[in-house]
């Protein structure tokens, strides 16, 4: 049914999904966190740039990328004199692409978990001397965990479901850049509609039962 | 509860819509219904788009009928095509999607004719990058090499075929980087992703917009040759009449000023 090109482009699509989830979460919750407690003026701005990705269409923000990577755009250049190697068509560029593209996807519910926590369980624990560190992951963050999980899940499916933005980047090499979504526009194009059904109702079928897996895991803990 | 000034205010809402709607209908059924209408819808490869305009310019001039231009790929023209959607005239990037549709008896049997021909160049935007002969490839001092994907564009199968007559397709597989169509690839030459790639020679020698850098004309006999066709999906005066033009010297003078040849005349 699955030949070795869908394979491994389902490989590749879980692994950049991943990785994207785990390096959003690790720099999300410090910004969602600041987001969540800071007064600062120019709050709105951060916000209106962390949540540009929901508006912009994904090739537009591939295109942006791709003139970014580019060896005359900032990053390319930043990475030529650090002696590394351009991004563009590799997977450390999809990385890099996926994680600004699903930004918004984990920011925002974790942002919502932590305003949800509010000042008060925070600043009975600062009497009782907690220090801040101590705060933010006793009781922060395990108060916040549904918001862990939505921001998780959701960052993760987004991903999965990413094609603009691969599209735009990606170079579409088998084996190291092209991604399900990308397989499954090939099909449709050259008129594989079998094949790219299967791939296409695997990938709903993924998409639905991790949805499913959020909602009813966030359910139980609101019941708890 | 619904107080009564909401009440007043949906009812009226609702009668306005009600007013409206017939006029939205007839609106929508104008807009589908071709026959004994002015305006043309036209789906055109997105490699053809710069000349197509200049195309309908003239001829809206000339005829006085109004054309409505749709850019895409070919094969996703073809799918919309074959589930329905309202284009009059066609103008594909390869001759098998319309030799398929007037199979298929959707479009008007014996309308179908070449209107342009497709020439490849190897190009990077860096002067003095490709030489004259090719040789560049070979040479293989670059990291990515871009060209359409062969899959989906005639351009890239053309772009294959030449790497392959070089014999160089097994030793540059790993560096190749595979656009959706011919304008993606020209996106990754051009931001320098890619230090060349196979492109149209109408996108890098339009009239009025050079790309500059440095190319390679491909010699045809590397490649099959990329037949442009054009067909009718529905019969009408205007449709008749803006093939009739693509067909006429003027239009063949613009088709080659933009870089095609000239679709039936021998090459």
């Amino acid at each position: 049914m699955l030949n070795a090109a869908d394979l491994s482009a389902l490989s590749i699509t879980l692994k950049l999904a991943l990785l994207t989830t785990l390096i959003l979460i690790l720099i999300g919750t410090p910004l969602a966190w600041w987001l969540a407690r800071t007064r600062v003026r120019f709050k709105p701005v951060i916000e209106a740039v962390v949540a540009l990705p929901l508006i912009l269409p994904p090739t537009v923000l591939g295109f942006y990328l791709l003139i970014a990577l580019g060896p005359r755009g900032p990053i390319g250049r930043l990475m030529e004199a650090l002696g590394g190697r351009p991004l563009a068509f590799t997977f450390a560029g999809l990385v890099i692409g996926s994680v600004s593209y699903s930004l918004p996807f984990v920011v925002q519910p974790l942002q919502g978990a932590f305003t949800a926590v509010g000042r008060r369980p925070l600043e009975v624990a600062a009497t009782l001397g907690a220090s801040p560190m101590d705060r933010f992951l006793t009781i922060a963050v395990p108060l916040a965990r549904p918001g862990f999980l939505t921001a998780a899940v959701l960052g993760f499916a987004h991903t999965v479901g990413e094609f603009g933005v691969v599209l735009m980047i990606g170079g579409n090499i088998p084996g190291k850049t092209q991604v399900l979504s990308i397989a499954i526009y090939d099909h449709v194009e050259t008129l594989e509609y079998a094949h790219a059904h299967t791939l296409a109702g695997g990938l709903l079928l993924l998409s639905f039962l991790l949805l499913l897996a959020v909602y009813t895991l966030n359910r139980r803990f609101r019941m708890v | 509860m619904l107080s009564l000034k909401t009440l007043r205010v949906l009812l009226s809402l609702g009668a306005t819509l009600l007013a409206l709607a017939p006029a939205v209908g007839d609106e929508i059924r104008v807009t589908l219904d071709s026959a004994g209408n002015d305006e043309l819808r036209v789906a055109v490869a997105s490699n053809f788009a710069g000349a197509a305009r200049a195309l309908v310019q003239r001829f809206e001039e000339s005829s006085g009928y109004h054309v409505l231009l749709a850019f895409g790929s070919t094969g996703k023209h073809y799918a919309q095509i074959r589930n329905g959607a309202p284009f009059d005239v066609f103008l594909a990037a390869d001759a098998e999607r319309p030799a398929r549709l007037e199979q298929e008896g959707l479009a008007v049997a014996g309308s179908r004719f070449s209107y342009a021909r497709g020439r490849v160049v190897l190009w990077s935007p860096r002067e003095g990058f490709v030489d004259g002969e090719g040789a560049v490839l070979a040479k293989g001092a670059f990291r990515h090499l871009a060209l359409p994907n062969p899959k989906l564009a005639p351009y890239g199968r053309a772009a294959e075929e030449v790497l392959s007559a070089r014999g160089l397709l097994p030793s540059l597989r790993d560096r190749i980087v595979r656009g959706e169509n011919i304008g993606q690839t020209y996106q990754f030459v051009m931001s320098g992703n890619a230090e060349l790639g196979f492109v149209a020679y109408s996108q890098v020698r339009a009239p009025g917009r050079s790309a500059g850098g440095s190319l390679w004309e491909v010699p045809r006999e590397l490649y099959t040759a990329i037949d442009q066709q054009a067909l009718l999906l529905v019969d009408s005066e205007a449709g008749r009449a803006f093939l009739g033009f693509l067909r006429s010297d003027a239009a063949r003078r613009i088709i080659e000023a933009f870089g095609y040849g000239s679709g039936d005349a021998p090459c």
